[in-house]
């Protein structure tokens, strides 16, 4: 294996962790880690070795998702979200089970643009300059996102106690 | 303290970027201000809870089909895909025919714009095969005179295949499609990041032609034209102007 396919070993486990909190359902997280694998390998000709591969899988993965949730869109359903987001807690140990669930469900009612962003920034720890790269957005419509997913988020499991403030 | 913070100031604060000199200040304003404060820690617990809930992923033991050596092996994957495909497939029939009818809206009532139909099917095919991973075409660049001379035949014109290299995209391969009026071809290429976009060809029926017109089905956008004896559309998720730009050399390269 080269170097670099090494490097694209790596970083699986967390293509995976985002794939399945992108898509809240475990066996689609595989197959959109698998197909971004594939696209990623077959274009590796074209990695520019000095850029950043972390960054370069994630545009990939994003990519892919976008491209099977219009595919959705035109065929049926395969399955409904409620199933869907059934299985996307990796089993929580925690005393907050009700909590954890609460935001796995507020997390699928996100519009995709907002949940990609949420993700990418709390969960993956990417920079909004790395956001923008892989969303293709700039960094203003981030930060746009971003307030708005969490905003949202807070709405959906806090009700009316959040405090929801505008500021121009 | 210079006035009220902006919500970007938080969000920075929240996420580690603020610049450490106006931590102080944004610590005050939170403490002047219940409910910043409370949406902060609102925030926080997102954080935290998204960590909980996906960190375990990590740790859980990578299935075989998801490694390096697998994926160039080309093991596959489920049985479902082909049946996939086939229903796609049957949808797009059906979307290509219903074409006419949900283009149309912007024309006003009566006939679609010509070459409407072109657009709509373009659009179907391209949401339908731009996801495919592992078979996005029949024939790939690679056998580029065979792929040429085999849709030049079942379209009966002399096709080419446009070169869009100074746009980033590269050719992938092409496929055979079955539209309303008879066969119609796809070329699909791709750039660096994955993303793709579609040029659709049939045959131009009654001879119309067109200027370049513009329609979108969702964020998949397409500029098609009728010239001569094909209707094209080039159909992306990229950038409208970037799009224009390269409908642009696809027509010039036809031309020339």
């Amino acid at each position: 294996m080269s170097k670099v396919e090494s490097q694209i070993e790596a970083e699986i486990p967390g293509l995976r962790r985002y794939a399945r909190a992108l898509s809240g359902d475990v066996a689609q997280a595989d197959d959109l880690v698998q197909d971004c694998l594939e696209r990623a390998l077959s274009r590796l000709a074209l990695w520019r070795r000095d850029g950043n591969l972390r960054a370069w899988l994630f545009t990939i993965l994003r990519n892919v998702w976008i491209d099977e949730l219009r595919r959705r869109k035109v065929r049926p359903e395969q399955y409904g979200m409620d199933d869907a987001m059934e299985g996307a807690a990796a089993a929580p140990n925690q005393h907050d089970r009700l909590a954890v669930r609460d935001l796995v469900a507020a997390l699928a009612l996100l519009v995709p643009e907002q949940r990609e962003t949420v993700l990418l920034v709390g969960l993956e720890g990417m920079t909004y300059a790395e956001v923008a790269g892989v969303t293709g957005v700039p960094v203003g419509t981030v930060m746009s996102r971003l307030k708005r997913g969490r905003d949202r988020l807070a709405l959906l499991m806090h009700g009316g106690e959040s405090a929801i403030r505008r500021v121009k | 303290m210079s006035g009220p913070l902006h919500d970007d100031d938080l969000l920075s604060y929240v996420d580690g970027a603020l610049d450490p000199a106006r931590v102080d200040e944004v610590d005050a304003w939170l403490a002047a201000n219940p409910r910043d404060a409370e949406r902060v820690r609102q925030w926080r617990e997102q954080v935290d809870g998204l960590h909980r809930l996906f960190d375990p992923v990590l740790d859980e033991a990578v299935p075989d089909r998801l490694s390096v050596a697998a994926v160039k092996a080309g093991r596959g994957r489920s049985w479902l895909a082909p049946l996939l495909r086939i229903a796609a497939m049957l949808l797009l029939v059906l979307a290509g025919g219903a074409g006419g009818w949900w283009l149309r809206g912007g024309a006003g009532e009566g006939k679609a714009a010509p070459g409407a139909v072109v657009a709509a099917e373009a659009l179907s095919a391209h949401v339908v095969f731009a996801a495919e991973i592992r078979h996005p075409v029949e024939v790939g660049a690679g056998e580029r005179a065979h792929l040429i001379a085999w849709l030049s035949k079942r379209l009966g014109t002399d096709l080419k295949v446009p070169d869009l290299s100074a746009a980033g995209f590269s050719l992938v391969g092409g496929r055979l499609l079955p539209a309303a009026s008879g066969p119609a071809a796809q070329f699909m290429y791709e750039n660096g990041d994955g993303r793709r976009v579609t040029l659709y060809l049939r045959r131009n029926t009654d001879g119309t032609e067109t200027a370049f017109r513009f329609a979108a089905l969702g964020r998949v956008e397409a500029f098609y034209w009728l010239d001569g004896p094909l209707g094209y559309a080039l159909a992306g998720d990229v950038d409208r102007e970037r799009l224009m730009e390269m409908a642009k050399a696809v027509y010039h390269q036809l031309e020339s």
